[in-house]
């Protein structure tokens, strides 16, 4: 079980704690992995925006070396998943658009993509390719002192047709792993539903909103632990989660206080690892009480 | 066969709460949510309300949370339904005001519609001097020009689903914004710029947080989240670009095309520069995030980052 590792521009930029837990989990689950290391951002749906060809040609690049190594590639981020899987379904289907992407490729970087690569979140591939048998054979440290809010987001569920393994409208993989982790999942209507990360720096209001919705609610339903498999849901969820808190207060007497967790760091700790090893002292809303709950280190 | 459909109601004329009843009833390969619901009208129980035309998916009367997902109930085989989720749990629409069981007001959804001035402003009732009337070659191509924005039938369900709407019901949401985009893109429609300038405002095009939830529930691949990206599109090319929205994206894209990553450190300030109240909110967070760990060194261009600047370079251009 090999993969290409596509870390993202979050896990080595504002979470680095996230790539920092990956590379102790694939290890320790014996998944090998390359890094691509001159990778390029994805572009998060945003470049899209701007220019979609641009989007495609630096999308086609990843892809085009992944394949030049004979791999397929494994991603940490949703949005990643989404953007970089999206684009791949699209020009795996569409030759006339990936012949022209690939003129100007090569042009550029003398690579060409020929549209072998699948592109998997490390959660599929746990569930799927790992399979969930094997992981909890791996488990040394149950987490059955957790309640644990499952958060998708959006880019890892939709488009359907980019994204293409949970059913979008009833996801179950992070629900499936967290139950092998002994973990109890928690249900709660926010789980498929949008962190607001995308508008942060130009609709506060609306960003604040959303993070304090989804974390109150999954609270409200008896989660103690939130774990998400997009570094950019965990930033809104976790750095913004003190404003969107402040906001709930303008109306209720409300305390969120709820530890955010990379998917990644939650396996850490069900593998055996410390929170420090997993980079938990990076992140805004203190871990602690998971400590105190695995009584761990 | 036989199954059991769990009904949210409620009926204020009876009592202020919501409450539940289960109905057992029969059905086959092609019995839908909505001939099962007009079967429990007509021979279980008189009071359970919904609204109903068509039975076609087209007048877009039906529209319910069916197992919390909002579905067209005379588009949805009941079978079909069961085989993924098991169940079959009717709510009515999210983030309206119910009315009584499935019936919900709507007219917060009418209100956006109209704020788009949803129909086509032409040079006969706006005066002479606003522009060239429209040949027949200009209609030409106005079915790929429209990217089906007009295949609505304002059943709401993306503005129920929209997660913008759900935290900020001014909002003018997913239906009303692809309106809007199918009247800018009509050669016959003589505002184009003022539609687009309107839609710069709060509540406009730059609410969306491009969740996807609008495409997804769409009955009729109106797509509307896509419709929202090409206006931005549009605004940015029609000189719509000074704002924190609009830098959002051609900051973005320029940081990329230059050190082939997006620089977390650099963005936020080359965005917010001007806007300085936006700016200033965001010091305390970034000083928290460097102690913590998680701004990156600003001036490091990562690996590779030679290859992204030649791709920007053989881009190929805009079409």
């Amino acid at each position: 079980m090999k993969y290409a590792y596509y870390p993202g521009c979050a896990a080595k930029g504002a979470t680095p704690e996230l790539h920092q837990a990956t590379l102790k989990v694939v290890e320790r689950l014996g998944i090998e992995i390359v890094e691509i290391e001159n990778f390029n951002c994805c572009g998060a749906g945003v470049i899209t925006e701007a220019d979609p060809n641009l989007a495609y040609l630096l999308n086609a690049k990843t892809l085009a070396t992944a394949e030049s190594l004979g791999l397929d590639i494994m991603t940490v981020c949703g949005t990643c998943q989404g953007t970089l899987g999206g684009v791949n379904k699209i020009l795996q289907k569409d030759e006339a658009l990936r012949n022209r992407i690939n003129i100007s490729l090569k042009e550029a970087t003398e690579l060409e993509y020929n549209g072998s690569v699948t592109v998997k979140h490390l959660q599929w591939i746990l569930v799927k390719d790992y399979g969930l048998e094997a992981l909890e054979r791996a488990v040394v440290q149950p987490l059955d002192q957790l309640s644990i809010a499952p958060f998708y987001g959006c880019y890892i569920l939709r488009p359907a047709a980019a994204t293409g393994f949970d059913n979008w409208e009833n996801p179950q993989s992070l629900e499936a792993l967290i139950k092998t982790l002994g973990a109890k999942p928690v249900v709660y209507d926010g789980r498929a539903k949008c962190c607001g990360f995308p508008v942060f720096l130009e609709k506060e209001e609306i960003a604040l909103g959303m993070v304090g919705s989804r974390v109150s609610e999954a609270k409200a339903k008896g989660a103690n632990v939130m774990v998400t498999p997009c570094p950019l849901c965990h930033m809104s969820l976790d750095i913004y989660q003190e404003r969107a808190e402040k906001k709930l207060q303008t109306e209720d007497d409300i305390s969120l206080n709820m530890p955010i967790l990379h998917l990644p760091q939650l396996l850490g700790l069900a593998l055996g690892f410390t929170s420090k090893e997993l980079g938990m002292k990076r992140h805004f809303v203190s871990t602690a009480s998971i400590d105190d709950k695995l009584k761990v280190e | 066969m036989h199954t059991q459909i769990t009904v949210q109601r409620f009926n204020p004329d009876k009592t202020p709460e919501h409450f539940v009843s289960n109905y057992a009833i029969e059905y086959d390969r092609g019995t839908t949510l909505l001939s099962a619901l007009l079967q429990i009208k007509n021979q279980i129980d008189g009071t359970l309300t919904f609204r109903a035309s068509c039975r076609s998916a087209i007048c877009g009367s039906c529209l319910m949370q069916v197992n919390g997902v909002q579905k067209l109930a005379c588009r949805l085989s009941l079978h079909d339904e069961l085989e993924t989720r098991g169940k079959i749990e009717i709510r009515p629409m999210a983030n309206m005001t119910v009315i009584k069981d499935m019936v919900v007001e709507l007219a917060p959804f009418w209100q956006k519609i109209k704020a788009i001035i949803p129909y086509i402003v032409s040079t006969e009732n706006k005066g002479a001097a606003s522009g060239a009337p429209t040949k027949p070659d200009d209609l030409r191509n106005i079915h790929e020009m429209l990217h089906n924005a007009d295949g609505c039938i304002m059943c709401s369900a993306c503005l129920s689903a929209c997660a913008t709407y759900e935290v900020s019901p001014g909002f003018l949401g997913p239906a009303a914004l692809a309106k809007a985009y199918r009247f800018v893109v009509d050669p016959r429609d003589m505002i184009h710029q003022n539609r687009l300038e309107m839609l710069q405002n709060n509540h406009g095009i730059w609410d969306c947080v491009r969740c996807n939830l609008c495409v997804s529930v769409c009955p009729k691949d109106v797509a509307p989240m896509e419709q929202i990206v090409r206006l931005r599109r549009l605004s940015i090319a029609a000189g719509f670009n000074e704002s924190v929205e609009a830098a959002h994206i051609t900051e973005f894209t320029k940081v990329v095309g230059e050190e082939g990553r997006l620089n977390e450190s650099r963005l936020p300030l080359l965005m917010l520069w001007g806007h300085w109240g936006k700016l200033f909110r965001m010091i305390p967070l970034g000083i928290k995030m460097f102690l913590h760990g998680k701004a990156p060194f600003p001036f490091k261009r990562p690996k590779g980052y030679k290859q992204v600047q030649a791709i920007w370079r053989h881009r190929p251009p805009m079409g």
